[in-house]
């Protein structure tokens, strides 16, 4: 019996957990190649940081959804808390610290522990409620916190720095400068989110939530997903542990949020809407819950495809909502599944079982 | 309380221990313990006192309210009276989590495993309140996340090897057969230190032979471990022979309480299960 | 008087979101899932009308009965098509086909009638009744979706009370599998519910219409969600419910935009919500169910 055997990283699970990785190395050297050999088109490189932002978004929204079980439809709130606390920290910063990967660098953990808050301060509520209730209170923040941020003003100036609501009393001093405008959301952002960073983030939220699942608190998760009761018989803090899946999918989801801001020189509230929830479920479900891989997959799959169906333009929205429709019902319909298992000559015998 | 004395028959013996818990704390005492549910007292003024180290059999009739009982112990629901000691602590506003931590641990009578977990993990779910590290250490694997892991690791594997369960620890749970599911219930209960363990109908289902495995597996765990069970079931022979105080329940009332001996010479218990003898007959 | 002007708006928009809830409401009670592509539904049944008065000059009446015609029509084949095979499936993905089911509307939509927002014309015109010497005026279309409100809220109590039909979509959303033994027709239920619902969606999206007149494929989508928050306000399953939930749900809303501030109305709207469901987790009159250990 080997070590490894001993804390309980099943061959199988260890082998998935490494292929995972492993995939994801592979993917961010390929890509990297491809990128500075001129080999990728300029629109897809532009889409390498969105990737790595959605893939992470991914990846924490599985520990809620996969590992805890809990549907949450506001996943992009917590997105949106982050790409606008990191972005205005990185604009604070930008005198003080003029080296971009360190600034990118606090600026995500200053999203991050945004995002934690606001999850933590969402989590109270939320956590209390069970199923299709809680998924629509999740929604519900979601729609609070984008119109919380399309109302909010921030500014600084030598005074320090000034908040408002609903209108822009921030009254700022010569000099001064107004970062969050209200339904304008920031302008003027430096583009310092870079491939390389938002691989090291996948990597990192990989780690995070591998290692987290493979703990004590990932059993506890996982247990209460399956049998809420029973967890409770076997002394489980269910509001803890709870907490601790939507914290920190909430962190992870807000350094992505900042990934992603730093990216695009306009941020809005409005971009981070219900169907960026949606859209983020999505990757999710047909990743498979609690499938890390095939949510990074579907993440990055169904970025590229909606571009690659360009050419389409008017249709691909269209075949978009047909493929999620199709690709649903093969995957969760036994006659169907038979049907396309009997299609696929090699696949049968294992199919069968 | 219209309780008519014809009817229900109380053997004085209430607090009737085994010799060798005499002299220590009963590990549960219920006084007057009761509930209403849906208007209806599904059980009432339930007074129930468990030696520390005795085996105790819970039996009545279908909807006699024995599940309720190990709902009320454990506070899926909260007793609207009376007051239940655990180990001389008064468990009054605790939940479940907390009764458990405090030292009961059950089963159910419809199997509730964690279906997607492997056996062990099954098992080290139950464990996580002996573990110490934190959020952090498992994060980025700090040695002492290694060291607990492992020493959890063995701990269950050894506890599942009283139910020769060691090999299954890598199955998920939801695919184990129906007796085994049964048993790593018990398992996983074990592994919270109780010191009452609840069964629910552990013998639901089985054949003769399983029952009888079953039963030796709980002298045995009863032996090992030194703690006091309470037992619902409907199979006589286990509950007559392993037992060594009985409880009979019926329409939410205790009917009877005693030795296997007493209880099967007990007329009310005969009425209950049986029916009463047309006078005429 | 403001208020008492605020208050009649408020309950007018409500009875429309009680009207979109009510197919949120009864389809979630028998089907259990949410139906996302229900706010979409109501934009078809706002097209369909919109053609029918605007391009072949149909009276406004036969407009709405020919959206509910067609939106009845669409119910049965969406549901047909994309949710029965999933009737087993895990409602995650049931959900995300819903979605899937509304985003193809929409684009199907976008695709078919482009676009471009256009002006519906009020099935009733815009007069309105001047109150207490023109101190308080309630527009036609307000009154006219009040009004429809109420009788929809009756005849479909007295239909799932008293006939037959009612009598199984109870029974089905209680238990599928013993409705079926009991002779009951689950799939033609779950039809007869989809149905009801989506021309209960046209007739909500003709009233909208005539409300807030500019009609784009993106124009269910909010008054979709807001109206599937109004059903889970008012606890899911329950028609009465639905009402309730629609009817408060659309006077806080209007009270919001009024008295604090209009572009933060709807997180007041889902604030209200959130409270709610704290003090009362199954919604307003939402019954709580315990598991049974």
């Amino acid at each position: 019996m080997t070590m490894r055997r001993l804390i309980n990283l099943k061959r199988v699970e260890a082998r998935r957990i490494y292929l995972t990785y492993g995939i994801v190395i592979l993917a961010y050297i390929i890509c990297q190649t491809m990128s500075s050999t001129k080999f990728l088109s300029s629109s897809m490189r532009g889409m390498l940081v969105p990737i790595c932002a959605y893939m992470v978004m991914a990846v924490s929204l599985n520990l809620v959804v996969g590992i805890s079980g809990e549907l949450s439809l506001g996943h992009a709130g917590f997105m949106s808390v982050g790409a606008f606390s990191g972005v205005a920290t990185a604009i604070l910063l930008q005198k003080v610290l003029p080296f971009a990967p360190v600034r990118l660098a606090i600026a995500m953990i200053v999203a991050a522990i945004f995002a934690a808050f606001a999850g933590f301060l969402i989590g109270i509520p939320v956590l209390r409620l069970k199923g299709d209730y809680l998924a629509i209170v999740t929604l519900a923040f979601g729609e609070i916190i984008k119109s919380i941020l399309n109302n909010f003003y921030m500014g600084v100036d030598s005074g320090g720095i000034h908040f408002s609501m609903l209108t822009d009393t921030t009254r700022l001093l010569k000099g001064g400068r107004l970062i969050i405008k209200g339904p304008m959301g920031i302008s003027g952002i430096q583009k310092i989110s870079t491939f390389p960073a938002g691989f090291i983030l996948v990597m990192i939220a990989l780690m995070i939530v591998f290692n987290l699942v493979n703990s004590r608190s990932g059993r506890a998760f996982m247990a209460i997903r399956d049998d809420r009761i029973a967890a409770e018989s076997i002394g489980l803090d269910i509001t803890k542990y709870k907490m601790m899946a939507f914290v920190t999918s909430a962190a992870l989801a807000g350094a992505a949020g900042a990934l992603f801001a730093m990216n695009y020189s306009t941020i809005v509230a409005n971009k981070f809407d219900f169907n960026t929830s949606i859209l983020i479920l999505v990757f999710v479900v047909l990743g498979g819950q609690g499938n890390m891989l095939g949510g990074i997959i579907a993440a990055a799959v169904l970025t590229i495809l909606p571009e690659k169906l360009r050419q389409f333009s008017d249709y691909r929205m269209l075949l978009y909502a047909i493929i999620l429709i199709v690709m649903m019902l093969a995957t969760n319909n036994a006659e169907i599944k038979n049907f396309l298992t009997r299609l696929n000559p090699f696949k049968r015998k294992e199919e069968v079982e | 309380m219209a309780k008519s004395k014809t009817k229900y028959v109380s053997i004085p013996s209430t607090t009737i221990l085994p010799e060798r818990d005499a002299s220590r704390e009963p590990v549960l005492k219920c006084v007057n313990l009761g509930i209403t549910l849906g208007g209806i007292k599904a059980v009432e003024d339930f007074n129930f006192t468990v030696g520390r180290t005795e085996i105790v059999g819970l039996i009545g009739p279908n909807g006699a309210g024995k599940t309720t009982v190990f709902n009320l112990l454990t506070k899926v629901y909260q007793p609207t009276t009376g007051t239940i000691l655990l180990n001389g602590r008064d468990t009054h506003g605790m939940n479940t989590m907390q009764v458990n931590r405090a030292g009961i641990a059950r089963t159910f009578q419809n199997i509730r495993l964690f279906k997607n977990l492997s056996v062990v993990d099954n098992v080290k779910a139950a464990m996580n309140n002996d573990m110490r590290y934190n959020m952090l250490s498992a994060i980025l694997r700090l040695p002492n996340y290694r060291r607990e892991e492992i020493a959890a690791h063995r701990r269950a594997l050894k506890l599942l090897s009283i139910f020769d369960m060691q090999d299954m620890a890598d199955v998920r749970a939801g695919s184990l057969p129906y007796g085994a599911q049964r048993r790593l219930e018990i398992v996983r209960a074990l592994a919270t230190n109780p010191s009452l363990l609840l069964l629910d109908e552990p013998a639901a289902g089985m054949n003769p032979s399983e029952t009888a495995d079953l039963m030796d597996n709980i002298r045995k765990v009863h032996e090992m471990f030194q703690i006091a069970i309470i037992l619902i079931e409907h199979d006589m022979s286990l509950v007559m022979n392993i037992c060594e105080g009985i409880c009979v329940l019926n329409f939410g009332h205790v009917i009877a309480k005693g030795t296997p001996d007493e209880i099967q010479s007990n007329p009310a218990v005969i009425e209950a299960y049986l029916g009463r003898r047309k006078e005429s007959a | 008087m403001i208020f008492l002007n605020f208050f009649i708006s408020g309950i007018s928009l409500g009875s429309i979101y009680a009207i979109i809830a009510l197919g949120y409401t009864m389809v979630y009670g028998i089907a259990k899932m949410l139906n996302f592509a229900h706010g979409d539904v109501i934009m078809v049944g706002a097209y369909v009308c919109f053609y029918a008065i605007s391009r072949y000059g149909l009276n406004p009446f036969v407009g709405v009965a020919l959206a509910m015609a067609a939106c009845t029509l669409l119910g049965i084949i969406v549901e047909r098509l994309a949710y029965k095979p999933l009737r087993q499936a895990p409602s995650l993905a049931v959900l995300i086909t819903a979605i899937g089911m509304s985003y193809f509307l929409q684009n199907t939509a976008l695709l078919l009638w482009s676009s471009n927002p256009k002006v519906f014309p009020s099935i009733i015109g815009r007069g309105s009744f001047k109150l207490f010497e023109g101190a308080l005026s309630v527009s036609h279309v307000t009154a006219l979706t009040i009004a429809t409100c109420l009788i929809i809220m009756v005849v479909l109590s007295l239909f799932i009370s008293k006939t037959k039909l009612g009598k199984a979509m109870r029974a089905c959303s209680e238990d599928k599998g013993a409705a079926q033994l009991m002779g009951i027709n689950v799939n033609a239920t779950i039809s007869l519910t989809f149905a009801i619902g989506s021309g209960l969606a046209a007739i909500a999206g003709a009233l909208l219409c005539s409300a807030y007149p500019t009609l784009m494929p993106t124009t269910g989508s909010l008054p979709g969600i807001k109206a599937f928050t109004a059903a889970v306000f008012g606890g899911i399953g329950s028609i009465p419910g639905a009402f309730l939930g629609g009817i408060m749900l659309g006077v806080i809303e209007i009270f919001a935009k009024a008295y604090i501030s209009s572009q933060l109305s709807d997180a007041v709207v889902f604030g209200v919500l959130i409270v709610v469901l704290l003090v009362k987790p199954s919604g307003l009159l939402g019954k709580q169910t315990q598991e049974k250990v």
